[in-house]
């Protein structure tokens, strides 16, 4: 069974076996090894701020440098990306934002690309 | 009683979790389409996203090895990728914790960025639902979002190139993240939390491996906790 061009089997296997255990190690290092011990003050304060720390973290490169445009700011996304968060954030409805924002980048590209 | 709030939970997930079909199956499908290019099979696609299930960790273990990059090299970029999700697990733990050790096992294997932050956002609107009816919810949650993840895979590995890859898709990832961080933004606190980390994160783009996204993230964190603890948490 090859994988014709180039990746061969062994080393895709290995890297596949290795990064699942890898990646639910890393799900599951506080949830098993802590499980129902009480976590102190300062961490659960923390702890409370991890998804509005990562996701923004890892979404504002992608804006502001869409690897589709080679990394060149573009005014449809750029749009898209402001219509969507402030439409979730106003009426605090995640669907209301992915429709809203889906719609700019459908009526956009249409227009403009 | 229990049942009661087990039907509720679980119902509330499934219909939170349903919008994100929009993001997960353009995805999923865009990996099988490239990872055929690639040269894998469809059971080595399917078994990629079955056992490793994180999208962005996955696109990046498979260009890597397009590129012929060291296994080493490969592992510990996917993994940096995926530092977040310790991230996420420590979150969620005063929540999940004190699930009996199987039902932690399935949490963490389904814990990805929709499922984490469709659960937070809920399990602090509603603070006061039981155990049973939050494992409900991530169950419910973990439906319309993982099991289409294995599916578009498969999907897209059939079809293959007759797919089109452009047409503004790259963008759905963003979008959907977006449209999470908007409701999660309740106080002043959290405000300043992702201000900083979205600056920390623009400012860091070019550290290696992805350690920006780490960094920012962390810095974001204690902001918001700061913020927090001189009372801006209204």
């Amino acid at each position: 069974m090859s994988t014709g061009t180039g990746i061969d089997t062994a080393t895709l296997w290995f890297v596949i076996l290795a990064l699942g255990a890898g990646s639910f190690g890393l799900r599951f290092v506080f949830l098993g090894l802590i499980g129902d011990r009480p976590l102190p003050d300062w961490l659960l304060r923390h702890l409370r701020y991890t998804a509005v720390s990562v996701l923004p973290a890892l979404v504002a490169p992608l804006v502001l440098w869409p690897r589709a445009t080679g990394g060149e700011p573009d005014p449809v996304r750029l749009a898209a990306a402001f219509v969507t968060l402030g439409v979730a954030y106003v009426w605090k409805n995640v669907l209301a934002g992915m429709a809203s924002g889906a719609l700019i980048l459908v009526a956009g590209s249409y227009w403009f690309g | 009683m229990a049942s009661q709030e087990v039907k509720t939970g679980f119902a509330r997930g499934v219909r939170d979790g349903l919008p994100f079909l929009a993001v997960v199956v353009p995805f999923a499908m865009l990996f099988g389409v490239l990872a055929t290019e690639a040269g894998l099979n469809v059971f080595e696609t399917l078994s990629f996203s079955v056992v490793v299930i994180a999208g962005a960790a996955q696109f990046t273990a498979l260009q890597l090895m397009t590129d012929n990059a060291p296994v080493i090299v490969v592992l510990a970029s996917a993994l940096a990728v995926n530092l977040r999700m310790a991230m996420y697990s420590a979150s969620i733990t005063p929540h999940l914790g004190r699930l009996p050790l199987w039902k932690r096992i399935v949490v963490a294997y389904f814990l990805v960025d929709q499922t984490y932050a469709a659960s937070l956002i809920d399990y602090e609107a509603r603070p006061d639902q039981s155990l049973t009816e939050k494992w409900a919810y991530f169950l419910g949650v973990l439906t319309p979002i993982c099991l289409p993840w294995y599916v578009a895979t498969v999907v897209g590995a059939l079809a293959g190139e007759s797919i089109p890859t452009n047409m503004g898709l790259d963008f759905v990832l963003p979008i959907a993240f977006l449209a999470m961080i908007g409701p999660a933004l309740r106080t002043t606190a959290h405000r300043i939390a992702a201000l900083v980390a979205i600056v920390a994160a623009l400012s860091l783009a070019w550290m290696p491996y992805n350690l920006g996204l780490i960094v920012s993230a962390l810095l974001g964190m204690m902001a918001g906790a700061e913020a927090e603890r001189r009372g801006y948490f209204e």
